[in-house]
């Protein structure tokens, strides 16, 4: 037995004593952990963020997002507009020209036949893409001429910049994907798996939902560029695990999606290797105030069913005493800091981001009011008239259920919740649901998010892009979800306004950016300021990389690896 | 024992059919759905032209009978066609089984994967038998003696205390306070020469480690109780009486008979091998078998989950005749007719 250990002490010291060594990163090798794997590299086949961030760096764009969420040109020397004409008067065509003398990684140039080619793969019905909703509204997509590229719509279409804006839709090359479209495109692993691209990076071994390994593209347009010769793209494992290999061991650079405890995530940072990095698109956790009536002893055809003009209302949250004070009785401050660390700040609008749109008019919210939520709840006479601590209104205890998927996060948000509440004399039944059946489509559940079987639901949602007219038609009367459309609408607070469906209808003839600004502002102040939802936290994507890495410049709005060409190591 | 042998694999083709059957059914009746975890941004018009391009909506003797298909014959043709070089008629209309995520034949990325599987589970595995047997043996001879006691405590923590608990210990030890080892395992190293062996020993070493344990525990404690078992025999004190030495009576008689129980628990714990290790393979980024079938699992992504399930089900059913085949070569009190 001893020599057994003694021998075991030896291997282990022979084997540690290279330690160090080859822990340390190679010098001109980027590391990037992202702990979901990515399944495949075609992202009109993707299935998620990591099969996009995976193709990222190989295949581009016509345009993406920068960090602001302001449309910067890629493969293009500028955006079309209407007043460059590169977007028709009448809002149905837009015209992108590509730049001049960008190649393929094969040494073949890239021309607008490979865009056409791009959105016919998406459009065939037997592709099953995934990113086909980018494609609303496109008639048809036709090469004018080798480097023009007209795109035309079915009517007018004031946010012309769904195709090839971004990296869910980039460009696949004609000449390596002709025979894979439809059908085929299951067959088509070889391809699937190396997709041919005009990116900084050049797939060298793709081993699927493991590793990707990279070099760096030798025909890339920009001269010295990228930094780094070879990228390795590992996937598998926890976000806990990817945040240690960053900021405790170092042995990665980047890691991605760190929705960790901050407490941990703050612990692990001040270790001192790396550095902790968000970026804002406008995902907002909110609650979601049931405008119809969630009661369980109403039937099936009843419960939580709109009805004509507002035929089947809420007994109570519509009064807006209840609800404004309801929304002043939270610390939004203290959620965010305290459950979300770097993953989220405090915020009152729906609509929280690109800065740009944020509403500037709700900003009240952020304080805490408990003194006043009372007084403004004494002022409309609904008091604790038997002495129970719970407040009455026509006789109806303030009683509300509040649920919400399982994630310890959501759970501890609601703990709060309901001890805010009851400091207003309200009281809270909370419950929680497995995230697939709250957010699963079956309609016999009578648990899913849509169904909103109970008075206040909690979710995050947020917008595609940056053009909020489509996240905005989220919520217009026709979206009610309800038996009629098997519960499948989107508006699923019930909120039924013709003001707001106005609104929407003038968005979609409205083509000017300011204008756009203007309406999507006055939407959410309508959502914010009618009780329909109380937004409570403005949520960003965590990452983080290594301190030796610079030029990374966090992007929530496109890729995060949009900008891989520019990272060096110090 | 030639006939005991063919009798014994050609019932088992028809028991293999109807557990492939059977697991085909409970994954057709389970809500999976391969556009489950996409995005909630995704309208249900297209999750529908996913599902039909995929052909998750065919009905279930559609399926089953392709699978079939794909499984029996067009798999184990295109192995001929590779491991030969040669081209048979209708190569080209013969398809695959195709994952539904990731769109590449499951075969392939089974043999991607199972290097790495092999290598950590594997070398665990004959790691922790080799430690397991002498440990038992030693500690049943001199039972209750300290060495049994401590042997004993550490297999029972070995056997308690869960991988994902010491994966993470070991990580916290040896990645991020001694920088010793890599907490992230790279499935790309090829071993060329000393150096790249070095770098595969040293990845290798937390994950086998833990694994280890567990195995070693597991093993140890059915060694022991069947070495004390034959101690107590009337064939040992005879031994004994003859004039036998102690070191010849343990080894050649004790242990002999003691191990063939053990064997048999060895032999039914090779397709445990490639079924990867789960939880070691995800918190040390392996990426073996187990990673593979879970994230299928969670994908709803049928034809993986069917397949691996499946050649993990065939492993199953032919050890255990393998088992049994051992069991009558060493002890010949038991004779197969």
């Amino acid at each position: 037995m001893k020599t057994k250990l003694t021998l075991l002490l030896i291997v282990v010291m022979a084997l540690s004593s290279f330690g160090g060594m080859s822990i340390a990163q190679s010098e001109d090798t980027v590391n990037i952990l992202f702990w979901q794997a990515a399944s495949q590299m075609n992202p009109y086949l993707g299935t998620g963020t990591k099969e996009f961030e995976a193709a990222a760096s190989v295949l581009e764009p016509l345009a993406r997002y920068n960090p602001a969420g302001e449309m910067v040109p890629w493969l293009v020397d500028e955006i079309p507009t209407v007043e460059n004409g590169g977007v028709s008067e009448d809002l149905t065509t837009i015209t992108w020209t590509l730049s001049e003398g960008i190649l393929w990684s094969d040494g073949s140039a890239l021309t607008a036949h490979d865009v056409v080619f791009s959105g016919e793969f998406c459009l065939h019905p037997e592709t099953g893409c995934t990113v086909l909703s980018q494609f609303d509204g496109v008639e048809s997509i036709e090469a004018l001429d080798d480097m023009t590229v007209k795109i035309t719509f079915s009517g007018p279409k004031p946010f012309p910049y769904g195709p090839f804006v971004g990296f869910l839709t980039p460009i696949i090359q004609k000449a390596q994907f002709e025979d894979c479209i439809g059908a085929a495109s299951l067959e088509c692993s070889e391809e699937n798996f190396g997709p041919i691209g005009t990116g900084p990076y050049v797939v060298e071994d793709f081993r699927v939902n493991d590793v990707v390994t990279y070099t760096a593209n030798p025909n890339f347009r920009e001269e010295g560029k990228p930094y780094f010769s070879r990228q390795v793209f590992k996937g598998g494992g926890d976000a806990e695990s990817a945040a240690r290999a960053v900021l405790e061991t170092g042995e990665a650079d980047y890691a991605w999606n760190l929705q960790i405890s901050p407490a941990v995530l703050n612990a692990m940072e001040a270790a001192g290797n790396g550095t902790v990095i968000a970026g804002y698109a406008n995902n907002v956790e909110r609650l979601m105030v049931n405008q119809t009536n969630p009661d369980p002893m109403l039937d099936a055809d009843t419960r939580s069913v709109w009805m004509e003009d507002n035929g089947n209302p809420h007994p109570f949250l519509h009064v807006p005493a209840i609800w404004q004070a309801m929304s002043m009785a939270i610390d939004r401050n203290t959620i965010a800091t305290q459950l979300y660390g770097a993953g989220g700040v405090a915020t009152c609008n729906v609509i929280s981001g690109p800065p740009s749109v944020a509403s500037p008019n709700n900003d009240a919210c952020l304080v805490q009011d408990i003194d006043g939520a009372n007084a403004l709840l004494d002022e409309a006479g609904i008091m604790d008239s038997d002495g129970d601590g719970i407040r009455e209104y026509m006789g109806m205890p303030l009683m509300v259920s509040y649920q919400t998927s399982t994630n310890a996060v959501r759970q501890n948000t609601q703990a709060l919740i309901k001890q805010w509440w009851s400091e207003i004399g309200i009281e809270t039944e909370l419950r929680n649901i497995s995230a697939s059946v709250f957010f699963g489509g079956d309609v016999a559940s009578p648990d899913t998010y849509a169904k909103f079987y109970t008075d206040i639901e909690m979710y995050t949602n947020g917008s595609n892009g940056t053009d909020m007219e489509p996240y905005l038609g989220n919520w217009r009367t026709t979206e009610i979800p309800g038996p009629w459309n098997k519960w499948g609408g989107s508006n699923v607070p019930r909120w039924y306004s013709e003001e707001f469906d106005a609104l929407l209808d003038e968005m979609a003839a409205t083509a000017s950016a300011e204008g756009r600004i203007a309406l999507t502002i006055q939407m959410n102040d309508m959502l914010v300021q009618n009780g329909v939802m109380i937004p409570l936290v403005f949520r960003a994507s965590v990452s983080a990389h290594a301190n030796s890495i610079s030029g990374v410049d966090m992007n929530a709005w496109d890729s995060e690896l949009w900008n891989i060409a520019d990272w060096t190591r110090m | 024992m030639g006939k005991y042998v063919i009798r014994r694999l050609l019932t088992a083709v028809p028991t293999i059919l109807v557990i492939s059957f059977i697991i085909f059914a409970i994954l057709e009746l389970s809500p999976s759905d391969p556009t489950g975890n996409l995005p909630l941004t995704i309208p249900p018009e297209v999750r529908a032209k996913i599902r039909e391009a995929l052909g998750a909506d065919d009905p279930f003797a559609v399926k089953y009978v392709k699978w079939l298909n794909q499984f029996f014959i067009a798999e184990p043709l295109n192995l001929f066609e590779k491991s030969f070089g040669v081209t048979l008629p209708g190569s080209e209309d013969r398809t695959r089984v195709i994952s539904w995520a990731t769109r590449g034949p499951v075969i392939d990325i089974i043999a991607e994967r199972l290097p790495q599987t092999l290598w950590v589970v594997g070398s665990s595995y004959i790691l922790g038998v080799m430690i397991a047997i002498p440990v038992g043996v030693f500690s049943a001879y001199r039972q209750y003696s300290i060495f049994d006691q401590v042997g004993t405590f550490l297999m029972m923590v070995g056997f308690s205390v869960p991988t994902f608990f010491t994966g993470l210990m070991f990580i916290i030890i040896f990645s991020v306070n001694l920088k010793w080892f890599p907490s992230v395992y790279d499935t790309t190293l090829v071993v060329t020469d000393i150096e790249t062996l070095q770098l595969q020993l040293r990845q290798m070493f937390m994950p086998v480690t833990v694994l280890t344990l567990y195995t070693t525990a597991q093993m140890s404690r059915y060694t022991r109780a069947s070495t004390l078992e034959n101690l107590q025999q009337d064939y040992i004190r005879t031994a004994r009486s003859k004039g036998l030495n102690e070191r010849v009576v343990v080894s050649r008689h004790a242990v002999r008979n003691s191990l063939i129980p053990v064997v048999t628990l060895i032999a039914l714990g090779i397709p445990g091998i490639f079924a990867g290790a789960l939880i070691t393979e995800q918190i040390f980024r392996v990426n073996g078998i187990g990673q593979y079938l879970i994230i299928a699992i969670q994908g709803g992504d049928l034809p993986t989950v069917q397949t691996v399930t499946f050649i993990f089900a065939v492993l199953v059913v032919l050890f255990n005749i393998v088992a049994d085949v051992l069991y009558g070569i060493l002890d010949p009190r038991v004779t197969y007719t």
